[in-house]
Formats: C-alpha cells, sequence, structure tokens
C-alpha cells in the first residue's frame, strides 16, 4: 500500500487540489488581466496629473484634494445617491406587478410579455421615447401636467431640479419589468402548501404576504436588489441620451463625470478621471462585499 | 497674434502661376489617411481627393479610412500613437496644441518659408504655434446672423449695423409674438458662439484673445460689460424658450416656421435651411452688429490636414498636402457641388453663391479686428467645457451671473498654471 502511494506522480498525488485549480487557472487570468490589474492602474494613474500623450506629474493626491472642492463632483455624487435610493422602488413595484399578473385568466400570457416589453428595449430607445414624453411644449408629459396647471419650467429635462427625477423615472420603466419577471418566477416556487396552512390559521392580505409568501421570496428579492443596485451605478446610457449631463451639469454621475473628464472631447485629464472612478469604485465596494458576504452566509448555510 | 488668421485674405493675388499641384518626382509606397469628413458631402469630396491623389501616381497607393467625425476628436489620439497613418485631419489654432506639445504632429515650417505652398500666406497664422507651421487647411467658413428676410421684411426691418438698431428691430420682432434667435444649446457650443460675437463686439479681438489664453480674468469688468449686453436679449425675450432641451438642429424648426427669425451660426446651417423649403428669397445673412467702437473680430473655424510624425510616407505626405490647398483643388472642393465653404488659397476662386459670397466679403474686408477659430478651439478644452456650462446657465439663469463668473475665474486660475 504504503509503495503503490510512494510510486504515484507527484500530480497524481495533488490532483485533488490541482484539478480545481487549473480549471479555475483561465477565468482567474482573464479576470486578473481585465478587472484585478486595471482596477491598480486607476489607484496608480489618480496620483498623477497626466493627458494621455506626454509626460504623466506626479501629484499625490493633489487630484483628490481637488475633488472635495468640485462642486461638479459633488453634484454628481449626490445624484448617484438619488439614483441608488429611487431607483430601489423598482423592486416594490415589480413585486406588486407581478402579485397582480400572477393569476390565471384568459391572455395572461399577453399582459405578462406587455409588462415585460420594455425591459427588452435597448436602454437608448428607452431615454430617446422619454425625452420626446418630456418635451417642452408638444411633449405628452407638458401637456398632461398643462391641464392641472403645471408648467415646468424648461420641461422635465430642462430643469436642473426635475431633470434628475425625469431620468431615474425612465429608468425606473425597465427595471420595474426586470423586477416583475423575477419576482414572478419566484411567486412560481411559491409552495401552495404553506399558503394552505397560512390560511387555516387565518392570515390573508398583508400577513400572509409579509409573513408566508415574502419570506419564500427572499432568493428572488436579493437578486432584484442586486441588479437594481447595478443598474444604478450604471445609469450612464440613460443620461448621455437624454440630458448628456446638462443643464449646466445637473444630472451628471459619477460615471459620466468621470467619462468626461477622462475620455471625452473636452477631457483627457486622466488623473483626475481616476481619481472619480476610484471614488466610485469604493462606492462599489460597500454594495460589492455586502452581496460576497451575503453569499457566503448562503453557501454556508447550504453547506451545514 | 497665435489664433488669428489675419483678415488679409482680401489678397486675392490674381498670379496663380505659381500653382503647382504635385511634386515632380514620383511617389511610391502607399499613403495612408484618416479623415473625419463623415458626413455625407464631405465623404465624397475626400473619397474624390484620394481618388484623384491615386491617379496622378502610378507608382503610390492611397488608403483612405473615413471615421465618424464626432468619434475621432476621441480616436485621434489612439491613431497618432499607435501605428500612426500618414495623414490625419484636424483643427487650427488652439486644438492643436496637445498634439503639437507631445510632437505627434510633423513641423512643415520648410514647406510655408520655401514656397511649397503657394496662396496660403494668409491663414499661416492660424497654424502656427511658436513659430512654427504643424499642417494645412483646406476649409473655413464664416459666422453670421442668419435672418428670415420675408419677415423682415414684413415687419419693415433692414439688416441692423449697431447693437441698438439690433435691439430695436428685436423689440419690433418680439412685439409682433416672435422670438428673435433660435439656438439650441443642449450641445453647449452654440451659447460659445454667442459670446464669441458678444465679447468681441464689446471688448474687442485682442482682449477676447486674453481671455482664451488666460491673461484676462472671468471676474473683470470688460467680460460683465459683455454679459451685461447679453442680458439685455435675454431680458427682452430674444431668445427661444427652452432651448437648454435641444441641439442645433432641433432648433432649426423655430427658424423655418417663422416663429423665430435669426439664427446666429456657421454657414453650414445653409443647406439644412434649404432643405426644408427656404428659398433664398425667405433668408439672407448680415454680420454681428457694432456694439463698442472696436475693430470687428470674427469666428471661422478652419478644418485641417496634418502629417503624423511618426509617418511611413512623409514624402507622399508632403505632396498630398501641396495637393488639397492647390488652387484648381480648392476651387472644387469648396464650391457649391463639394463642401459649399470658403477656400483657403488666395488664388482659388469663392462659390458663385449669395452666403459664401458674403462670407468672403465680410471675411476679407470687414473683419479688421481679427479672426478667431470659435469658442471651443481657441480656448483650452478643459475651460471650454466648464466654460460653455457657464453661458448655457447664464442664458437659463441670468441672476446666477455673479457665482458663474467666480467658478469660471477659479477654473481659469487652475488650468492657465
Amino acid at each position: 500500500m504504503s509503495t503503490a502511494q510512494s510510486d504515484m506522480s507527484w500530480a497524481r498525488r495533488n490532483r485533488m487540489i490541482l484539478t480545481p485549480l487549473l480549471f479555475l487557472a483561465p477565468g482567474i487570468l482573464f479576470f486578473a488581466i481585465y478587472v484585478i490589474i486595471p482596477i491598480g492602474q486607476s489607484f496608480n494613474i489618480s496620483l498623477y496629473e497626466w493627458d494621455g500623450l506626454g509626460e504623466a506629474t506626479y501629484v499625490g493626491i493633489g487630484n483628490y484634494q481637488e475633488l472635495v472642492g468640485d462642486r461638479a463632483f459633488e453634484i454628481s455624487l449626490w445624484n448617484n445617491v438619488k439614483w441608488l435610493a429611487l431607483y430601489l422602488l423598482a423592486i416594490p413595484a415589480g413585486l406588486f406587478i407581478a402579485l397582480f399578473l400572477n393569476q390565471t385568466i384568459v391572455g395572461i400570457r399577453l399582459y405578462k410579455s406587455l409588462f415585460f416589453f420594455p425591459f427588452v428595449l435597448s436602454q437608448v430607445v428607452v431615454g430617446l421615447v422619454f425625452s420626446w414624453f418630456y418635451l417642452p411644449n408638444v411633449g405628452l408629459f407638458d401637456i398632461i401636467t398643462g391641464w392641472f396647471g403645471i408648467d415646468v419650467r424648461g420641461g422635465i429635462l430642462g430643469n436642473p431640479n426635475t431633470a434628475t427625477y425625469g431620468i431615474i423615472a425612465a429608468g425606473l420603466w425597465p427595471q420595474t419589468a426586470y423586477c416583475m419577471i423575477l419576482y414572478l418566477t419566484g411567486l412560481n416556487a411559491v409552495d401552495p402548501e404553506q399558503i394552505e396552512a397560512g390560511r387555516l390559521d387565518g392570515a390573508k392580505g398583508w400577513r400572509m404576504l409579509w409573513h408566508v409568501i415574502l419570506p419564500q421570496l427572499k432568493p428572488a428579492t436579493f437578486i432584484a436588489f442586486v441588479v437594481t443596485i447595478i443598474g444604478a451605478l450604471r445609469s450612464f446610457d440613460l443620461i448621455s441620451i437624454m440630458t448628456n449631463g446638462g443643464p449646466f451639469g445637473s444630472t451628471r454621475v459619477l460615471s459620466f463625470y468621470m467619462f468626461e473628464k477622462a475620455l471625452s472631447e473636452y477631457g483627457f485629464r486622466m488623473g483626475y478621471g481616476s481619481a472619480i472612478a476610484v471614488v466610485l469604485f469604493l462606492i462599489m465596494l460597500v454594495f460589492i462585499g455586502y452581496f460576497l458576504w451575503q453569499m457566503y452566509q448562503d453557501e454556508k448555510a447550504a453547506r451545514r | 497674434m497665435l489664433n488669428s488668421m489675419k483678415a488679409s485674405v482680401a489678397a486675392v493675388a490674381v498670379t496663380a502661376g505659381l500653382a503647382t499641384s504635385a511634386m515632380a518626382e514620383d511617389l511610391s509606397g502607399t499613403l495612408r489617411i484618416i479623415s473625419d469628413m463623415s458626413n455625407p458631402a464631405p465623404r465624397a469630396i475626400m473619397e474624390g481627393l484620394a481618388a484623384d491623389f491615386d491617379a496622378m501616381h502610378s507608382g503610390l497607393t492611397v488608403e483612405l479610412e473615413v471615421v465618424d467625425r464626432e468619434a475621432w476628436k476621441s480616436q485621434i489620439r489612439n491613431a497618432l500613437t499607435a501605428n500612426p497613418p500618414d495623414v490625419i485631419n484636424w483643427y487650427a489654432a488652439n486644438r492643436m496644441a496637445p498634439y503639437v506639445n507631445a510632437g505627434l504632429f510633423e513641423d512643415i515650417s520648410d514647406m510655408y518659408a520655401n514656397g511649397d505652398l503657394p496662396g496660403l500666406d494668409s491663414v499661416k497664422g492660424a497654424m502656427t504655434m511658436d513659430g512654427k507651421q504643424y499642417g494645412v487647411p483646406y476649409t473655413y467658413y464664416q459666422w453670421g446672423i442668419y435672418y428670415r428676410e420675408d419677415i423682415f421684411n414684413e415687419l419693415g426691418l433692414t439688416e441692423p449695423a449697431t447693437f441698438d438698431e439690433e435691439i430695436a428691430n428685436c423689440q419690433k420682432i418680439v412685439d409682433s409674438g416672435r422670438k428673435c434667435y433660435t439656438i439650441g444649446s443642449k450641445f453647449l457650443w452654440t451659447a460659445g458662439g454667442w459670446f464669441d460675437y458678444l465679447n468681441m463686439r464689446t471688448n474687442g479681438f485682442d482682449f477676447h484673445m486674453k481671455l482664451a489664453t488666460g491673461e484676462a480674468e472671468w471676474t473683470s469688468d470688460e467680460v460683465r460689460a459683455t454679459f451685461a449686453n447679453w442680458r439685455k436679449l435675454i431680458d427682452m425675450g430674444a431668445f427661444i424658450d427652452d432651448h437648454q432641451t435641444y441641439s442645433w438642429q432641433e432648433a432649426l424648426p423655430f427658424f423655418v416656421n417663422g416663429e423665430a427669425t435669426a439664427y446666429l451660426m456657421g454657414n453650414f446651417v445653409v443647406p439644412h435651411l434649404r432643405e426644408a423649403g427656404l428659398t433664398d428669397d425667405q433668408i439672407d445673412f448680415y454680420q454681428f452688429p457694432k456694439i463698442a467702437d472696436v475693430p470687428m473680430g470674427e469666428d471661422a473655424p478652419t478644418d485641417t490636414f496634418h502629417i503624423a510624425s511618426n509617418a511611413q510616407n512623409k514624402a507622399a505626405a508632403r505632396a498630398f498636402l501641396q495637393f488639397v490647398t492647390s488652387p484648381d483643388v480648392q476651387t472644387k472642393i469648396n464650391g457649391p457641388d463639394g463642401l459649399g465653404q470658403l477656400p483657403v488659397n488666395a488664388n482659388a476662386s469663392v462659390a458663385d453663391d449669395e452666403f459664401i459670397k458674403q462670407g468672403f466679403e465680410m471675411l476679407s474686408n470687414n473683419a479688421t479686428g481679427g479672426i478667431a477659430q470659435f469658442f471651443d478651439r481657441d480656448f483650452p478644452a478643459e475651460m471650454a467645457s466648464v466654460g460653455m456650462e457657464g453661458l448655457q446657465e447664464f442664458m437659463v439663469f441670468p441672476d446666477n451671473l455673479e457665482d458663474i463668473l467666480n467658478r469660471l475665474e477659479d477654473a481659469r486660475q487652475r488650468i492657465y498654471k
């Protein structure tokens, strides 16, 4: 027995460790090249003043000091917070539409498709449709508010006080559809026996939803939360299409501001753009950390 | 003056004898051109130029790559650093600075010095940085006020020569239930045009250039005077409402439908107006009127060709630059079937078009202050971007002026170190 084991090659003896490592290697390699190393490079570039062409000069935390006093950065940061907070409305809205559609009547498949439809549209199309909807004087929204005597100066997207909310509302349309689909599939997996049991115990309406159905939808809620947070943080395309960051920079978010400073026609301040990217990364890290921790807990619970 | 293309365009030397369109020696190899002339008409012109040049030299192959004009503004960096082509398109004056400073544009001062580029003396200034020339222009166009001649006639108005007349005209237009000017400021640069003109007329071309090069302060009395003049127009309701939600094209219907009577724009607006169904009887052009007693400065943005420093076939590239600036080619590509703009060679002839002729006349005889490129080409990129945002905000909320000027002054002190 002992001789047989020593005959085995090193690779054979360690295959339980080697095999997973080999399978992971391509993934780790590409993840390192395209994600991990660029993150490190961003940190590094953010310490320099560099136009992307000439020599980079080391400025230490100079870019970050400038960020602190930069009003455009402050506005972008607050807009990111607004996006994160208001975008979460997609989760309850999606849940209620899913509950509403989770019944068997004639043509329900058609209704479900119609509600799901906005998610299939490209963000660019959503942005264009909403910017026409919001057009001052001729847009449908302006006409409807006009009936109630409300006139938003400059139109929703032309007024710095309303523009960001206008874009978020446009973003909520497809995002709600996404959450709805997640909940519809989740509702299929709800155990009818538990509902039956709950009913026998006299639960109905809100109590039934809160104590019996929602706990069973926890996996769907988690995924909906993850995709909504990610959606809120990558709100770039809607902003670019609908307002291009305007009027006077009031609808920028960090990702858009980073793009403007580093990569757009008037930009090419690579160091400053990287500093913005680092701040955005740190914000994302909070959520990424939470998601990873949550997933780890679930795995641990499943293994037990 | 660095940014000025001195208005000696007037010197239309009729001696056309010098013009040779290509070098005598025969060229070989491949000439790689990347062009940003991606709109349909310019694209056809560029493809024609490449084909003609290819046919002229049997040993030479011309490879042309046309990229989207907007995308090119950020792609040029990669194009010039990795495997650079021989010839590329760009813009004159300060817009060249990042590439000249990084040593990516070829110094072609010797071509100007030894007479390889006859007829370009008047436009040389716009291609000059630190006493050296880095490319050739191939077209430029005037800016000015395009207006609805039929509505002016209906209201009994004439082309104003002074700002007071402009305001008096505007008052009558507003009283007739129309707006004086259409503008779409969503993409900001249109507001830059208004500032250029108001500032050049209020404080003169030289002050405007001082502001562009960071020598003058945004909080100065001169700049305040410019904004005070602008405010007169804003307060009387001269501009269309909600302009911050429109692009410059989306602002066109107000002009076409007669809801607004004038448009401060570059000459490229004319084909759009004609396509929209306005006849030449309905549209006309006048120079931005005089405000203070200073020589008139004008915006006339210039588009250019450059040779990359790391080009492979510089001999062919230089011959191509001579070819595009030669009088015959200039006459052809800027003609009514081509770009419909102004030729850069003094020996070329100007197209027989109402607007091009007026623009040529204006730039030749009545732009004694100097010729600027445009707000976003004269000011450094970052100042232009912060600046135009402030200008747009001023047009919507004129009361924020103090805050805007302080912000721009802060930006100025940071940017021009």
